[in-house]
């Protein structure tokens, strides 16, 4: 056993083992993408070259990707519910893929499988020419009704992703008359909502603007943030700073005292 | 070179994902384990073609792949058409096939 395959093996099983038992499922994701490239590191211990960057660019590359952008779109924090629906099917599960997995491995230990035979010297012109040999001599059929698969499947995604639309789009000035009538009767304000405060020391769009009279403009912090209390305070001083400054009446001292 | 550590160590991937499709809840993890049961299969190829010292095993795997990932597209679309009308992603709430 080389060193390569022990640490590639252990970390494709502790990716395969993360993803069973994180509880996010993005985090499910990036393990599996780890025990992706952990095979593809075997692939590539077992003279298959070709295999090896194959995984790392389907698999690694859009296979995982695509699963987290589906994540994205349908939500990060959609972790499972732990309730069980059947009584007892997590320990009936769990002991039958145990007994699965030890059947195969000790049937499979119990075997004699022949491994004297070479990869590399019995083929000339290397792993790429001969996959291409079988590819497209032997096995061309397959790779014929690939093509089709892969067309039929690129259709159907797009037929199941597509959403038809029910109602006619808005033009502009529709949109208008729209919100003009939500002003006339809940009375919110047609305008744009107001940016952020902008400050000597901070501008970020956690920092609330100030109305004339010195309060907090609420709806000048996104949402999110509100919900997430992640408001930054006004500084009381930084605000009397500003009416100092602009009076005249202080002197500035020397650089950033690093108060944020 | 041996070839059997290769194989159990698919056989334990195999079997780590098989927990997975029947534990997990969420859709889309099932599908994470359903796609390292592929992969462990890939890898029992590719360690059998070495064995064997032929490269039969490695164009399998190389079609294994291919229907993998038409397999990911179609099942990932599936599942945004569920979530668009459940706002879940969850199996339990897809019982139902009609919107």
């Amino acid at each position: 056993m080389s060193l390569v395959f022990a640490i590639s093996a252990t970390l494709a099983v502790a990716g395969a083992l993360g993803m069973l038992l994180s509880k996010r499922a993005v985090h499910s994701a990036l393990f599996v993408a780890l025990t992706m490239i952990s095979l593809a590191v075997l692939y590539l211990q077992l003279s298959a070259p070709f295999l090896g960057m194959v995984q790392i660019i389907v698999y690694t590359g859009a296979v995982m990707m695509l699963f987290l952008f589906v994540l994205m779109i349908v939500g990060v924090d959609s972790s499972d519910s732990l309730t069980e629906t059947l009584r007892g099917q997590r320990v009936a599960a769990i002991a039958v893929a145990v007994a699965l997995g030890l059947l195969l491995t000790s049937s499979i230990g119990g075997a004699v499988i022949a491994s004297g035979n070479s990869l590399d010297s019995t083929i000339a012109g290397g792993n790429v020419q001969a996959i291409a040999n079988l590819m497209f001599g032997k096995y061309v059929l397959a790779l014929e009704v690939t093509a089709a698969l892969l067309v039929t499947a690129a259709v159907g995604a797009m037929v199941l992703a597509h959403r038809e639309r029910i109602t006619p789009k808005l033009n502009q000035r529709e949109q208008q008359q729209a919100r003009f009538a939500d002003y006339a009767l809940t009375g919110k304000h047609p305008g744009p909502l107001p940016p952020s405060g902008v400050y000597a020391r901070h501008n970020a769009v956690d920092t609330p603007a100030l109305l004339p009279d010195g309060s907090i403009a609420a709806n000048s912090v996104p949402a999110p943030l509100q919900a997430r209390g992640s408001v930054r305070e006004v500084d009381q001083v930084d605000s009397q700073q500003i009416v100092d400054l602009s009076q005249g009446n202080v002197v500035i001292e020397g650089g950033d005292d690093g108060r944020n | 070179m041996d070839v059997t550590n290769y194989i159990i160590l698919s056989a334990i991937l195999f079997s780590i994902g098989a927990v997975g499709v029947l534990v997990r809840r969420n859709a889309i993890v099932m599908f994470m384990s359903i796609e390292l049961m592929l992969n462990a299969t890939n890898l029992a190829f590719v360690a059998f073609a070495r064995a064997n010292g032929n490269f039969d095993g490695q164009v399998v795997a190389f079609f294994v792949m291919v229907v993998a990932a038409a397999e990911v597209v179609i099942g990932l679309a599936i599942i945004m058409a569920i979530f668009r009308t459940r706002k879940t992603a969850s199996i339990d709430e897809a019982n139902l096939l009609r919107a």
